[in-house]
């Protein structure tokens, strides 16, 4: 393949809140500005426009990705929306990198935005049409039941603890102390805390839970020969996949994501890793629920099976450990706005790889991150590799 | 190159909304469907009526699975025949959920589950209910039978099983 080379030159994100008074207009406006501005560019600089948003029930907008199109940046630009489910946040910068790799534009602004707070009376309701409307709405599912459903399978069969899977919950929501956008950092938040949450769908507890939250994030890529002339320190996408399984997941294997493997392995062919344990210095796995962040780094082979936990034992996950996990806080820290949520851990790794993150910085000069999602009707695995 | 790249938004509490601090427009809209159930799944919510359980048969995967279809996506070819699974099954996974739809709280938990059905290939099932059961005594692996609606007020849905019961 004759691809060129494509570099994050700048990023941008909102605070992550529980409801802002902004419309979704105005949250990407602000988060595409405060992007073009980290890196001296203006709108006339961007050939075209990425978009990711997830779905329209939300905002009760048909056709959202045209509404906030311009606020976006993309007024009289070529521009797509694309959409995932929850993995949107991680291809939307994929669709930025085929756009440039490709050689048809030069720079592109990619932008994820979400307002989940317009539904009434809670978010959740809007992912009932998720369920398939004959053989399982009549059974009146809610979102939990499919993570519930998932996290049991998965825990019941490594022999996992639910006091061992708070340890997920607890670092991240402690990482996010740190970060400035974060609407769920907390220094002091101990197992305990999580283990004596309410219990929503059991094994899940309220604090195994990202909150629904509203933001906005953008990122600007160029290709090599402009990067070079934008910034010294070009972040480069090393390589990107994407793949999704069936969407009958009650016919599935729920306590391994073989769709984030193969994701995985075409992010890594591309990259050139032969040995990801080693070669990956910080992921940013999607961490929706706690126990996702496990099951995910498996599906990544960063962990073997039944064993990502070990990862958060033995210290690893720390962000002075050897495989620092989610030092934005993820999540369950920072806040699950959808498709911004996973394009904040690929703005995280722009960040960290630049020596740019303040507080989070995770130290001894990292070369290399993995930020990856998940979504659609849990089938989706979406991976990209930036390194410098 | 170093500007702030985290930009605040204003952030509003339910207070802002109560104490009438913010405007906001406030409606419901009204989307009506009816869904055909298609050919594999229509064959599906006929056996239900009539009290059996179908899957569809891959001549060249030699699997069945259940909910039925009309093509294979291993290898894409057409399932063309319709087998008839048990009422039967076992626990694959399952919660105890504490909440509705619509994030209310409820003291007995509903129980949904995942049930592999007995006749289909392993791992092979669908979403449905576990009930006449204490919370506490429910497991994965947990061998499970189909409680019917009486056969004259079937109507060909996934609720003509009212539940599954341990066998």
């Amino acid at each position: 393949m004759s691809l060129r080379k494509v570099a994050v030159v700048g990023a941008g994100m909102t605070h992550f809140v529980r409801r802002a008074k902004e419309t979704p207009q105005e949250l990407a406006f602000k988060a595409v500005r405060v992007a073009l501005d980290s890196c001296e560019l203006t709108l006339m600089d961007i050939d075209a426009v990425c978009l990711g948003t997830a779905p329209d029930s939300f905002d009760g907008i048909h056709m959202n990705g045209e509404y906030l199109s311009q606020a976006a940046g993309a007024f009289r630009k070529p521009y797509l929306r694309s959409y995932v489910g929850g993995g949107t946040g991680v291809f939307v910068p994929i669709q930025g990198w085929y756009h440039v790799a490709s050689g048809l534009f030069d720079v592109v602004l990619v932008v994820a935005e979400e307002k989940m707070s317009s539904y009434y009376p809670h978010a959740q309701a809007a992912f009932l049409t998720i369920f398939d409307h004959t053989i399982e709405r009549p059974l009146k599912p809610n979102l939990l039941w499919i993570f519930a459903l998932e996290m049991n399978r998965y825990m019941t069969t490594y022999g996992l603890s639910k006091a061992d899977i708070a340890r997920v919950s607890v670092l991240h929501k402690r990482n996010a102390a740190d970060h400035p956008c974060a609407l769920l950092g907390d220094p002091n938040i101990t197992v305990e805390d999580v283990l004596q949450s309410e219990t929503l769908a059991w094994p899940v507890q309220r604090l195994d839970v990202s909150p629904v939250s509203d933001g906005a994030v953008a990122l600007v890529l160029a290709a090599e020969h402009v990067a070079r002339r934008i910034t010294d320190k070009p972040v480069w996408i090393e390589g990107v996949g994407w793949c999704l399984d069936t969407a009958y997941w009650t016919n599935r294997d729920l306590a391994y994501p073989r769709y984030v493997e193969m994701a995985a392995k075409m992010a890594y062919e591309m990259a050139g890793i032969k040995e990801p344990r080693k070669e990956i210095h910080i992921a940013e796995p999607y961490d929706p629920f706690d126990y996702k962040a496990l099951h995910h780094l498996e599906g990544l082979q960063l962990a073997e099976r039944g064993k990502a936990i070990e990862l958060y034992l033995n210290g690893d996950a720390e962000r002075s450990g050897n495989l620092p996990i989610c030092p934005s806080g993820g999540l369950l820290g920072v806040g699950n706005p959808i498709a911004a949520a996973g394009l904040m851990k690929v703005a995280e790794l722009f960040w960290q790889l630049r020596g740019e993150a303040g507080k989070r910085q995770v130290p001894g000069n990292p070369k290399r991150g993995l930020a990856q999602a998940w979504g659609d009707l849990m089938q989706v695995g979406t991976v990209i590799i930036l390194g410098r | 190159m170093n500007s702030n790249p985290y930009v605040p938004v204003v952030s509003l509490t339910e207070d802002d909304f109560s104490n009438g601090k913010v405007l906001f427009r406030h409606d419901k809209l009204d989307a009506r469907y009816a869904w055909d159930t298609g050919i594999a799944i229509g064959a599906f919510l006929g056996g239900l009526k009539g009290g059996v359980i179908l899957g569809s048969y891959c001549a060249t995967c030699r699997k069945i699975v259940t909910p039925p279809r009309i093509v294979c996506e291993w290898c894409f070819r057409p399932m063309r025949r319709l087998v008839q699974l048990a009422d039967t099954g076992r626990v694959n996974t399952f919660s105890l959920c504490y909440v509705t739809w619509d994030v209310k709280r409820i003291s007995e938990p509903e129980i949904p589950a995942v049930i592999e059905i007995d006749g289909a290939s392993p791992g092979h099932g669908f979403l449905h209910k576990i009930g006449e059961i204490s919370p506490t005594e429910v497991h994965i692996g947990m061998r499970v039978q189909a409680v019917w609606k009486p056969a004259a007020e079937r109507c060909g849905s996934i609720t003509d099983i009212l539940y599954f019961r341990k066998l």
